[in-house]
């Protein structure tokens, strides 16, 4: 009996995992593909060999500054690992809070992160300060944002705690949106309040190597966090009661998940300002072919999340004469999705 | 050993029951009774360690259960609570490998050992077919056998199971109630809650009948589950019979409708 029933399930997880695997490569080699069109369209076009001697010369230390050479390494590439870097996690920090809140509907910036850092951002904006300083106000009003919501939450008593924190995350999320339109009607109309509206709306066009660095140190980690624990956090998807009867920490394992996933929120909020959908909808692509298993289906979501904003980012500079915001075409995109996904749900 | 001395139990806020007290040995089988909101699923939290008691005790081989870590916990004394659908279609032997997250380290996955406990369980409740399928696709009564099967990979000695038969068909619940049999024939310890005193008669060795929060009887089975406690219990005449050698309890209709 043993023997009949492990040769069986050796033959679903082998189905399984072939079929998260496949996911995964076919993922990889779209991204590479991605990322030639990525690197050879745009403004200044770049051919083929052009981008291999550029490739080429850029990792020899005298770096002639040829227009070609300087479009390569100054511009397109790291906007592209931005953008990779930045759908990766807004993606996986979106399967987490939707395996967290047992709810495929919410989104990174359910415990207001991302509204957080708008005003962080805006209000350093308003004081004068410069790109850099922004991006840093954007971090820290993300993670003080959360961290009000939780603390209040934890001074409510309730039977559901999830929908409590639920609840305090959309109201506080939107007293920070009305201070957000307040900054906006007192800023200087003329200097102030484009540089406001192009950071609310999300942009990679100022995207650089010392941004990508940053990015990515926080973003990986945050990653690598969410990857350690993977299997876990498959349990915290079970009601409370359950997931500690089993022996989880549930709480303190909770605690850990949210701040990974809001680091790597909060730092896509920081570093290219505010592009919603895709930590709502990419995990549930992801869910479709890798199944709702933490472990199989958050290396997906990722890989997904960067082919997403990659593919979003390359279309937003390339498609019309002005570039297009990002944010904008990912809501164009996210809202048809997440309609029909809401349909399903209820049929 | 399941310990409970004089346990009061509930919420900060509202005291939910007290009073108390029972030991159950290895192999031994509780049957807990009352009314809607009579306190049952809270006094199985209060005895999982979910939530502390108010008052009293409860112990494992004579360690309180409220100070010991989840994990430690989870190794002595498994929970099957109510059944539910879940949020996500989790496979079946993923859903029963979560029972083995109490002997595995923060960072680490179920491994061959873990998987064969795993299908051993499954098997054990003859539903090792199922294990590729999703939880989200079973019917309640396989559901409710699949998390019976991660009680057992858990490997404690004791299961607490709130209203397993709740929400079945009739075939369904003769099955569930069959498994609970061969468990407590294999020694474990075993405690449920229920609203048909049927299944206490039969399945159980003793019954606690709880009325507002109280112990209305803690007993052998034969001796709580008399006529006059269940009508007490449930507001309504009743007969126990006799039927083939098992007592059972049913309706009784003396013409003057339902007394109070």
């Amino acid at each position: 009996m043993p023997l009949d029933a492990s040769s069986m399930t050796d033959r679903g997880d082998a189905k399984r995992f072939g079929r998260s695997t496949l996911a995964f490569s076919g993922g990889v080699v779209a991204l590479v593909a991605l990322v030639v069109v990525a690197v050879s369209s745009g403004r200044y076009p770049l051919s083929m060999s052009r981008i291999a001697a550029g490739l080429l010369h850029g990792f020899s230390h005298d770096r002639a500054g040829t227009t070609a050479e300087s479009v390569l390494w100054q511009i397109r590439l790291p906007r592209i690992a931005l953008a990779c870097l930045v759908g990766a996690g807004l993606s996986a920090a979106g399967a987490a809070f939707q395996h967290l809140f047992r709810n495929p509907l919410v989104a990174p910036d359910t415990l207001g992160v991302s509204s957080g850092a708008a005003l962080g951002a805006v209000a350093a904006i308003y004081a004068g300060a410069g790109a850099a300083l922004a991006g840093a106000a954007a971090f820290g009003g993300g993670l003080a944002t959360v961290a009000l919501v939780i603390a209040l939450a934890s001074r409510i008593p309730a039977q559901d705690r999830l929908l409590t924190l639920v609840l305090i995350g959309v109201v506080v999320a939107s007293l920070m949106g009305a201070a957000v339109s307040l900054m906006k009607v007192v800023a200087d109309p003329y200097n102030q309040l484009p540089a406001i509206t192009f950071w609310l709306m999300g942009s990679f066009a100022a995207a650089a190597w010392d941004q990508v660095a940053a990015a990515g140190i926080a973003i990986v980690l945050a990653l690598f966090v969410l990857a350690a624990l993977a299997w876990r956090i498959d349990l915290l998807a079970l009601p409370d009661d359950e997931a500690r009867s089993l022996g989880v920490h549930a709480s303190r394992l909770r605690a850990v998940v949210v701040a990974a996933a809001t680091v790597a929120t909060a730092t896509s909020v920081a570093v290219c300002g505010i592009i919603g959908w895709v930590g709502l909808v990419v995990p549930h692509m992801a869910r479709m072919v890798a199944g709702p298993g933490f472990s199989r289906m958050l290396p997906v979501a990722a890989l997904f999340g960067a082919i997403f904003m990659l593919a979003i980012d390359t279309l937003a500079r390339t498609a019309t004469p002005a570039e297009l915001p990002p944010g904008v075409l990912t809501a164009f995109i996210g809202t048809p999705v997440f309609v029909a996904l809401l349909a399903r749900r209820s049929a | 050993m399941l310990a409970v001395r004089d346990l009061g139990w509930g919420f900060a806020s509202r005291r939910v029951g007290e009073a108390v007290s029972f030991t159950l040995e290895r192999g031994e089988t509780l049957a807990l009774l009352g009314g809607n909101g009579a306190g049952k699923t809270t006094l199985l939290r209060t005895l999982l360690g979910l939530l502390p008691p108010l008052a009293g005790r409860v112990e494992i081989d004579g360690v309180g259960v409220a100070s010991m870590a989840p994990a430690a916990r989870a190794m002595r004394i498994a929970y099957v609570p109510q059944q539910h659908v879940p949020a996500y279609g989790f496979s079946v032997e993923d859903t029963v490998l979560m029972g083995r997250a109490s002997r595995l380290p923060a960072f680490a996955r179920p491994g061959p050992a873990d998987r064969e406990i795993a299908l051993q369980s499954l098997a054990t409740l003859g539903i090792a077919a199922l294990a590729r399928r999703r939880v989200t696709e079973l019917s309640g009564g396989e559901r409710q056998l699949v998390l019976i099967a991660r009680a057992l990979a858990q490997q404690a000695g004791i299961v607490l199971l709130d209203e397993p038969t709740a929400s079945l068909d009739f075939g369904n619940r003769v099955r569930v109630l069959r498994e609970l049999d061969r468990l407590r024939a294999q020694g474990l310890t075993i405690v449920f809650s229920t609203h048909e005193p049927d299944h206490a008669l039969v399945h159980a060795d003793r019954a606690l009948l709880l009325e507002g929060g109280r112990p209305l009887a803690l007993d052998t089975v034969a001796n709580a589950l008399t006529v006059h406690n269940i009508e007490r219990l449930y507001h309504t005449p009743v007969r126990v019979i006799d039927a083939g050698g098992r007592r059972v309890c049913v309706p009784a209709d003396d013409g003057e409708g339902v007394r109070r």
